[in-house]
Parts: structure tokens; C-alpha cells; sequence
């Protein structure tokens, strides 16, 4: 067998557990953030869908359901590989991984392609469900799945950095309530950032979520609050960033390898 | 041929700790080596800095000639190692663990004969579709073993694999590794159990604070470290002052001599005919490891008080 063939099949094994590691719980893993999803649909669309219209001929509720797939998709690729990591380090079973000879990068591609799967199928489960509520257009279909891949691989990645980095659950769950759910909300899932005092507005335009979501609502609406090349930039450059931290991390065997 | 494994100087140093203190030791292929040494002796950090689960501070190690941080890839591939912690992942199946574990290697479907060989020899192939999460403690420790050995390695290398598993199983597993040593794999082996090293171990080192202290073939350290002993039952008469100065232990009329040499039965004979005390019950002990270690381990440090010793 090729060094290759040899490589490829380390990789591809690995990621296979990853994926089966959360589609066996799938209840917990794909419905339940799918169902939390539409109840945010139901709750909002219903308040909300009279008072607030963020663009021309766009209802609130077609407004709100690509923001909807889009924060599901990415907590999501961050849940998966995060919780895959402290899980294993608690547990102590990472040592499995860790005494065979899948190197660093093999190690983030296969985290990675698992954590995208999740967050990529979570989000196409939302869409499909969604499609029974309202009418969805879809004008740019190119940026949808750009946005899609680009931010499920930006939260993957972040997902691995903290799982390497944290040692307990708490420590996770601390980075959960504190990093992602704030930069969640803050990013226009919800509304646009123009509806936002100016102070916010700023505030909003250094948070990369805000860029994910305002490109994926373009693919589907053609508007969006900044331009979506804008939004590429600002998202390529920060996966890249987190890529970079991430692959030091690894290599130099930060908390994995004492 | 390149040795199995080799540490060249290796020290490893958490914070403060010295955990290993410039530890040199070739084993050739084909070998079944012990390492044995008191609690915190050092011998884990040693085998995970082979595994490369941790970085040596100073020095050199190498599995099949492959260096464990230069060459890391073909060191791991050679490589098998059985931690000591009992860890197991809740997801999966036995079989799907060892299919995990052998494709991590590269290693794909043409590896199932060997797979069933390792449940079969472990006696695991009625558990192969249990969940990892309800096997009992031994049950795991099989499958962990199962685990390292997923991929073939020619040199395996066993971290305490029968702490808390039965005779049985200590059995069945002591004839299984013999056997995969009979073809060629180098086995090396951490163990409380000295009876355990004693019967397997063509050579034993053994640590202390981070050092070897004793390195040899086990038929040598018994000879050069442990005499025999003489054992006296002696009923209610005290033991003549001549023989207190080979006196390892004593009480209730039962006394342990330490021997050098043979022909102190004789002086030990004729000093009780000479005391006219009578000798209710004699017996000439074997020399074991456990004589060896305490001799060269057992001194300076109380820690080795959870030794299991089996007699
Ligand atoms: N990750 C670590 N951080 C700090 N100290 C450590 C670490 N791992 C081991 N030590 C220390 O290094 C020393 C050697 O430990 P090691 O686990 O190698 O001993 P051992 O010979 O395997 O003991 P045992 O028979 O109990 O398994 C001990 O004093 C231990 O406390
Ligand atoms: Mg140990």
C-alpha cells in the first residue's frame, strides 16, 4: 500500500468516527438545534413580522429564516468539533488518536470535514423545514453555498481551538455562553444592523458573524447590508487567521502532548 | 538489525520534578523485557515519551530505528502501546473501535482476519458488538489491549495490562502475548506483579526516582540480588545470637534467614544443635524478584507499600 493510499485512509477513518460520533445521537445533534431553530421562526416571525419590515418586499419572516440557518449551521460546526475534543480529553480516549501517526494536519482536516458536515446538514434541515412556512427566494445560489461552507469551516476550525484549549466542560460551556452566543446575537440574525443606534452599528461591523449571515441573506435576497465581496474578505481573512492559530496549536502539541 | 526500541540520555522534567533522570536502554528485537519500580518510579513517562504522548526535556528515543520526534510517523506505525489509564470511547462498539484503530494506520478491510485473531485470542469475540460503555472494567482492559494491537506492531509495548483483571484473563492473556512474542513482536511490559515479570521476562530493568538502577537478565539480577532463604519454624525457643545477624524477619517462633551462600545451613544447623533448639519445620526458599527489588528499590522509599506481591 502507498504512503498515500496509507494517509488517505488514516484521514478518511477519522473523520468517519467524527461524522458517526454525532449521528448517533442525532436526536441531540440534528433535531434538536433544527427544532430550536423553528421555534425562534414561530416565536419571532409571530411578534415580530407586523412591526418590522428590514427590506422592500421581503416579509420578516423570509427576512429572518437564512439568519436562522445560518446561526444554527455555525454553532453547530462549533459544537461538533469542540465537544468531540473535551469530550475525548476528559475522558482520556484522545490518547487513541494521539498514538497513532496521523499528523497535525491530517488531525484538522478530519475534525474539520466532520464539523462542516454537521453544521452544513443542520442548516439544509432548517432550510427544508422552513420551506413549508414561507416562500424563499433564492437569486444568488453561488454566495448562499459559499457563506455556507466558508462560515461551517471558519466555526469548525474555532471549535478545535477551543476544544484543544479548554480543559473542563465548564470551561466550554463558558466559552459557549461568553464568545459564541454574544457573537451570535450581535451579528443580525434577527435584524439589520441599519435598524441599530450607531454605537452598534460599529460594534457590529468588527463581529465576523455579522459578515456570514449578511452574505448568506444576500445569496438568497440580492440585498444585504454591506456588499458581498466585502463580506468574502472579512470572512476568508478570518478563517484563515483561525486556520493559522489553529494548525500552531496543533503542531506544537499545545495541551494535547505535555 | 536495529534495536526494537532505544532511549539515548533521556530526561523528562515537569516544573520542578525530574521524573526521568538520563535514562539509557537498548532492547533488541524479539525481546520480552519488564520494567518494573515502585509507584512514580518513572516507568509511564518513559513509555509515553516512546509513544510520543509526551516530549523528552533532553534526549533521544527511537522504535525500530525510527526517532519518536523526527520520524514520528514510522516510530508510531512499529509502535503499540497499551495505556495505563482504563480509557474507552462511549460511541462505539469493540469491533468498530479496533476497525477505528487499525484504519488510523492505514489499515482497511484486508485487517479483519487479524481483528478477529486479537478477539479470539483476548476472548472477546462474544463482546465484538458491545458498546465499549457496558463492558465490565476487564472487559475494557481486554479491549484497550485489543486496541493497541489493531494495527500489527511489531513491537508492543504493555502498561500494567493486569491490573485488576482475573487469573483467567491473566492467563489468556499471558498465553496470547507469548505467542505474538514467539513471532517475532518485541514485548515490553510494566507490571506489580513480579511472579508475573519473573515467569515471562527474558530481562528486567528496574527504576527508581527516574533512574535505572538495575538492568540484567532476570536469571542474573536473581542471582546476583536475592540468596536463598532459610526458613525455620522454631516453636517457643528464641533464635541463637549467632544466626540474629542473618535474621530478615521473625515472629511467633517462625524466623526468614537470609543466605549468601549454601553452606551457611550448615553453620545455622549446627549453631541451633549447639543452642539444643529443636527445629519443628525447615525449609530452603527460592530466591524471587520481590527479594531483588526490595533489595534494590524497597529502602529509601515507603511508596512501594501497594506492591502487589502474590505468593
Ligand atoms: N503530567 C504530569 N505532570 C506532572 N507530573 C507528572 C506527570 N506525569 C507523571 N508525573 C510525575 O512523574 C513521576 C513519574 O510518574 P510515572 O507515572 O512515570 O510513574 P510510574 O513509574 O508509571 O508509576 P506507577 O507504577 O504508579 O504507574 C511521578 O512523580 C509523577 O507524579
Ligand atoms: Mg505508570
Amino acid at each position: 500500500m502507498s504512503l498515500m493510499n496509507q494517509k488517505w485512509r488514516g484521514t478518511y477513518t477519522l473523520f468517519k468516527k467524527e461524522v458517526l460520533r454525532f449521528w448517533r445521537v442525532a436526536f441531540q445533534t440534528v433535531a434538536s438545534p433544527v427544532l430550536t431553530a423553528l421555534l425562534y421562526l414561530l416565536i419571532f416571525s409571530h411578534v415580530l413580522a407586523s412591526h418590522v419590515q428590514v427590506y422592500e418586499n421581503v416579509p420578516y419572516t423570509a427576512f429572518l429564516i437564512p439568519g436562522l440557518i445560518m446561526m444554527s449551521l455555525l454553532q453547530n460546526a462549533f459544537a461538533n468539533s469542540s465537544s468531540s475534543l473535551i469530550q475525548s480529553k476528559v475522558m482520556g480516549n484522545i490518547v487513541f488518536i494521539l498514538l497513532t501517526p496521523l499528523s497535525y494536519l491530517q488531525f484538522y482536516m478530519a475534525l474539520l470535514a466532520a464539523a462542516m458536515i454537521r453544521g452544513l446538514f443542520v442548516g439544509f434541515v432548517i432550510y427544508l423545514v422552513a420551506l413549508f412556512f414561507v416562500d424563499l427566494p433564492i437569486v444568488h445560489v453561488g454566495w448562499i453555498l459559499t457563506f455556507a461552507v466558508l462560515g461551517s469551516a471558519l466555526l469548525g476550525t474555532f471549535g478545535i481551538i477551543a476544544g484543544i484549549w479548554a480543559d473542563k466542560f465548564d470551561q466550554m460551556a463558558a466559552f459557549q455562553n461568553f464568545v459564541i452566543m454574544p457573537l451570535t446575537f450581535l451579528s443580525g440574525v434577527f435584524y439589520s444592523i441599519h435598524s441599530l443606534p450607531p454605537f452598534w452599528q460599529v460594534v457590529s461591523k468588527f463581529n465576523p458573524f455579522f459578515y456570514m449571515i449578511d452574505g448568506f441573506r444576500f445569496g438568497f435576497f440580492g440585498k444585504g447590508d454591506v456588499s458581498p465581496w466585502l463580506s468574502l474578505v472579512v470572512v476568508i481573512g478570518f478563517l484563515l487567521g483561525l486556520a493559522w492559530v489553529c494548525l500552531k496549536m496543533l503542531k506544537s502539541g499545545y495541551k494535547l502532548r505535555g | 538489525m536495529k534495536p526494537a526500541i532505544q532511549f539515548n540520555r533521556v530526561h523528562k522534567n515537569f516544573g520542578e520534578l525530574q521524573a526521568l533522570n538520563g535514562i539509557d536502554l537498548t532492547i533488541p528485537q524479539g525481546e520480552f523485557f519488564g520494567l518494573l519500580g515502585p509507584n512514580g518510579a518513572g516507568k509511564s513517562t518513559l513509555i509515553n515519551i516512546l509513544a510520543g504522548l509526551l516530549k523528552p526535556t533532553y534526549g533521544t528515543a527511537s522504535v525500530m530505528g525510527h526517532d519518536v520526534v523526527s520520524d514520528y510517523q514510522a516510530a508510531r506505525m512499529a509502535l503499540g502501546v497499551v495505556p495505563q489509564e482504563l480509557v474507552f470511547d462511549p460511541f462505539f462498539n469493540v469491533r468498530e473501535m479496533l476497525r477505528f484503530q487499525a484504519g488510523y494506520f492505514g489499515r482497511g478491510r484486508e485487517n479483519d482476519a487479524w481483528v478477529d485473531e486479537i478477539l479470539e485470542g483476548l476472548g472477546l469475540t462474544d463482546k465484538a458488538h458491545t458498546n465499549m460503555r457496558k463492558l465490565s472494567g476487564g472487559m475494557k482492559r481486554r479491549a484497550l489491549i485489543a486496541q493497541a494491537l489493531a494495527h500489527k506492531p511489531p513491537v508492543i509495548v504493555l502498561d500494567e495490562p493486569t491490573a485488576g483483571v482475573d487469573v483467567e484473563l491473566r492467563q489468556m492473556l499471558w498465553e496470547f502475548i507469548k505467542k505474538l512474542n514467539r513471532e517475532g513482536h518485541t514485548i515490553v511490559l510494566t507490571t506489580h506483579y513480579l511472579e508475573e515479570a519473573e515467569t515471562l521476562c527474558s530481562r528486567v530493568a528496574m527504576m527508581k526516582q527516574g533512574e535505572i538502577v538495575a538492568l540484567d537478565s532476570t536469571a542474573n539480577l536473581l542471582n546476583k540480588f536475592a540468596g536463598k532463604n532459610l526458613r525455620l519454624v522454631l516453636g517457643n525457643a528464641p533464635l541463637p545470637a549467632p544466626l540474629l545477624s542473618m535474621l530478615k524477619s521473625g515472629e511467633h517462633g517462625v524466623y526468614m534467614l537470609a543466605l549468601s551462600h549454601l553452606s551457611q545451613v550448615e553453620f545455622a544447623l549446627s549453631e541451633l544443635r549447639k543452642a539444643n533448639v529443636q527445629i519443628e519445620d525447615m525449609q530452603l526458599i527460592e530466591p524471587d524478584l520481590e527479594d531483588v527489588f526490595m533489595s534494590l528499590v524497597g529502602s529509601a522509599s515507603h511508596r512501594n507499600d501497594d506492591l502487589i506481591i502474590q505468593s
